[in-house]
Formats: structure tokens, sequence, C-alpha cells
């Protein structure tokens, strides 16, 4: 079958949640995903989701990605693996490769874009050490594959990335030496770092990493102390005993499929840089492609899913299966689901950032 | 600004004091009661619609801080072990003459047994005081979290917050 009526490309929380809702109101969903497994990140999320109940609040990562599974079986889903998509039209063609070597294309009529963020790194000297990694790669390592990537571990940044897989390296049976964060303030949930501070793993807020020492792989990490413009202050460093580095410095929109579907852009750094313009129904500037998930701007699982249900429902829309009416009902439903998770001192900046992107969708419509 | 908590990790005693939901001495009266450790608005609500007593409100917005009424609250714990950020756990200061008793959330492997002697922490991490491990429970509520009951002397009754990790078996 190589015609679809509805593609999804990529099977983490936002597009396994966008070919549930599809596939509920009728339409056939063909799921494509270039790893080996479905449920993107969520099968290395060991600790429980925040939110409500409606967000599945208290669940692990890895018993929703079991749940999301289950429906998409129940649903008769086809969910095609190690299918990388090397391109896509605005015609909604796809060129596929499977398996590594046979490429085939596939027609849909209507598209969602749910390709995830990719890790961002930063260099210092010895960066290239065998043992420096993203912190979601060491993520992957333990909670995954069930390796130790080593025994102490310096994570270099404290947002929600940095204090959770430093919590879970503890868990893992790792030491963290350190977390070290360029800003004056921590910037993960106070009570992710409280959790990880009542482990003893200390805390240096306006320090970074100057190099890394080791002959062969990571022996030692020297760190130092920023001033008020984020220069070194000469004389401050400081050397930790380490065997791995780990880097929680962020995620960039994997936005490539969009640029090269046509879709117009906008720059939004709180989501991470470029991300494609979407009004409010997910959809991008070219006809019948959405996006959900971080390709969106970089935010967390409980959004990618509810974004993802968003994209589902309104593809569907756009296909026929659902009327306008009820697409309004329940676009609002979902809304009102993404807009308590976007409240706070946390939330409000990603809710004014998504304002922008949605904006700037009006405008071009004008 | 919660200077204590975004820049060491944790909060100080003056930042929990200012939260809404923290116990004040005569709260402890009463015997076992709920302690919330949640000082920063995120989107979150287990606590409230976890707790068979409605002791705790957030209502709405989502990211309102938890209040406890501790007229309702019995200490029973299923908010400890519903808490997804790991922040609540129950103080018992009439556990006994000498000694008060903690039931907190713990995930770390190996679990202590009931009679291990345990070292006490605070909330950097830091060896307070002997405790006696009392009780450890994995209920399917608390979703693989264990929830660790340790009796400890009461003079150190507000440092002491969870238990130092154990070494695992090499």
């Amino acid at each position: 079958m190589n015609k679809v009526p509805l593609a999804v490309i990529g099977a983490g929380p936002a597009g396994l949640s966008a070919a549930i809702e599809a596939a509920k109101a009728g339409v056939k969903v063909l799921v494509l995903d270039e790893n080996s497994k479905p449920g993107g990140q969520l099968f290395k999320q060991i600790h429980k989701f925040f939110g409500s109940r409606e967000h599945k609040a208290g669940t692990r990562g890895f018993d929703i990605g079991t749940l999301l599974l289950e429906e998409t079986k129940r649903l008769g889903i086809d969910v095609r693996l190690n299918t990388e998509v090397c391109g896509i039209d605005k015609d909604k063609n796809i060129w596929v490769i499977r398996n590594g070597k046979e490429s085939s294309k596939i027609e849909a009529e209507a598209i969602v874009l749910a390709s995830g963020a990719t890790e961002n790194a930063i260099s210092f000297e010895g960066w290239t050490l065998p043992g420096v990694m993203g912190a979601g790669a060491s993520q992957t390592m333990i909670n995954v594959h069930r390796v130790l990537p080593g025994k102490k571990v310096v994570m270099l940044g404290s947002g929600n990335v940095g204090v959770i897989v430093s919590y879970q390296l503890l868990q893992a049976g790792a030491e963290v030496m350190a977390i070290v964060e360029a800003a004056p303030t921590l910037g993960g949930y106070g009570v992710h770092t409280a959790k990880v501070c009542r482990a003893g793993v200390p805390f240096y807020t306006s320090h970074t990493i100057s190099k890394v020492i080791g002959k062969n792989s990571v022996e030692a990490v020297e760190i130092v102390q920023l001033d008020s413009s984020w220069q070194p202050v000469p004389g401050t460093e400081k050397l930790v005993e380490a065997d791995t580095v780990c880097l929680a410095t962020g995620l960039t929109p994997l936005v490539e499929l969009a640029w090269i579907a046509g879709c117009e852009f906008c720059y939004i750094p709180e989501l991470g840089g470029h991300v494609p313009i979407h009004d409010a129904y997910m959809e991008t500037t070219v006809d019948r492609i959405f996006i959900a998930g971080d390709i969106s701007g970089v935010e967390e699982a409980s959004t990618a899913m509810e974004e993802g249900q968003l994209a589902g429902i309104n593809a569907a829309a756009a296909l026929g299966y659902i009327d306008g009416e009820e697409r309004n009902r329940l676009s609002e439903q979902v809304w009102n689901k993404l807009d308590s998770l976007r409240c706070g001192v946390f939330g409000e900046k990603r809710k004014l950032a998504k304002e922008r992107i949605i904006a700037a969708a009006k405008e071009l419509v004008v | 600004m919660k200077n204590c908590l975004k820049r060491t990790g944790c909060p100080s005693i003056g930042e929990l004091q200012n939260s809404p939901a923290f116990p004040k001495r005569e709260d402890y009266l009463k015997g076992p009661i709920a302690v919330i450790e949640c000082i920063e608005e995120i989107p979150c609500n287990p606590c409230e619609t976890s707790c068979p007593k409605g002791a705790i409100s957030i209502g709405k917005p989502i990211t309102n801080l938890p209040r406890i009424d501790f007229d309702k609250c019995s200490g029973c714990g299923i908010c400890a072990a519903a808490c997804p950020g790991l922040a609540i756990y129950v103080k018992d200061y009439s556990y006994s003459d000498e000694e008060a008793l903690i039931t907190f959330p713990y995930e770390y492997l190996p679990l202590p047994k009931v009679g291990d002697t345990v070292t006490a922490a605070g909330r950097r991490g830091q060896e307070i005081c002997r405790g006696k491990i009392i009780k450890v429970t994995q209920s399917k509520a608390s979703n693989r979290t264990a929830m660790i009951s340790m009796a400890y002397p009461k003079q150190f009754f507000d440092e002491v917050v969870t238990m130092k990790r154990l070494k695992a078996a090499e």
C-alpha cells in the first residue's frame, strides 16, 4: 500500500497520540519511524510525570509508552519501524528507506510531522574524549540498555533534563560528583533539584566546565566560576574527579523535513530555535502538513501528547472524518489541557512563545 | 525570589515556612501529618486528587501551591506515595517519648530492611543521626516507589527528611 490518507512521521509521544486520535475518527493511519522500537523517548523516562489525572500524572513515562502502544494496536494502526523518511514535498509525497536498503515512495493526503528534537552539544577543551556525552544518551544507556556509562559523573546543565538524568544516574548506581550551571540560578523544577540535593549532590551555579582532563578518556573535569557577564574568573578553577561528563545543554527541534516540504519558519529561541509556523490546529503553512511535539518547539512529553492529539484531530478533520463543529469542540478540550500545562513560572514563557508562533501564522494569512 | 532553592538546590527553612502547606509547630501535636515541601508553582496536582480525606487543595490553576487542612490530614501517606516530585513525607512527633517517626518515599536499590540501622539525612544529604527502619512498603498505589518508615531521636525532628542511600553489595 503506497497511498495512505494520513502518514505520521515519528512514533514518539506526539506521533502516537496524533495517530490514535485520527484512527479513532476512522482515518487509516500509517506511522513511520526510523528506530527499531516505537515510543520515542518515553521508554527511557522512568520517572513519574507531573500534571493532573487527564495528563496521566503520577504514571511513569515507560508505562505511558506501553499504554500508547496498546491503544495503537487496538485501533489497528500500521506502525512501520526501521523506516527512515529521507524526503517529503508539499504534495505529501514521502520517500522512505526501509532497513537501510529498500527505498520506496508513499503518497499521503495529509501528514503529521512528529520528528522530535536532538540534543545540543557544547565544546570545551577535551570535549571529544570518550566519556563525554549527551545527558539523553546516558539516559538511554542506563534505562534502555542497562549499561552504566561511568561511575563518577559531572552533569553540565541544571534544567529538568540535567536534574532528572542526574537522579536516574544515582538510581542506576553512579555517583553524581557535581551539577554545573552557567546561570546564577538553577533551571529545573525545585522538587527535582531538592531530590538530588537530598542525595548529597553538589550544585555549582555561575560555573561552567573549562576543560576535561584525560589521556584516553575522561579522568577529571576542571570547572570555573563565571562572573556576571559570563566570563571565567581566573583563579577559581576547581578539579572534580570524574570518568563521565553529561551535557544537558538544551535541545533543538528536528525540522529538516518541514524545511524541505516548504513550510514557513519563525525563530523562537525559548523553544529551541527555528520552528515551522503553525496555527492553533497545528497545521503548518503547507496545506495538510501538521506538526506536533518537539518539532514545533521543545517542551516535554506531556505537552507533546496533547499537541499530537490536536494534530490528529485536525488532520482527521482536514480529511473529512470530523465535521467543523466537532473539530472545534475536540480542539478546545485539548487546548484547555495544554493551557493548564503551560501556566505558572515555568510554563508562562513557553505559552507566550507558542502564542508568537500562532500569531505569525495569522499574519501570513492576512 | 526563592534564593536558597534556586541557588543551592534545596529550600531553606524560611522558604518552607513561607509556603502555604508547611506545618507549624502546633500542627505536629495532632499526631502524624503530611509535610509538603513544594514551594514552586508547577503544573501538578496528584497530592490533591489522591487525598482520601480531601485535606489537600490546589484548585485552579493547577500551578497553585498546595494547602493542607491539618484538622483533616490523618498522616496516611497516600499523598507522599502519589507525589511525582517526591516532595512529601509524613512526620509523627508523638511516635514515642524519645523518638519521632518519618515515612518518606525512596527510589533506590537496595531497599533497607525492617530493623536496620541507617543514617538519617537532611535536605543536603548531610548525616544528621542514626535512624531505625520500622516499615518498608511498596503498594500498587505508590507505583514502584517504596515508602520507608524510620524512627529517629526527637531532638533532630526538623532536620531529618530522608536516609542516606545504601551501597549496593559488591
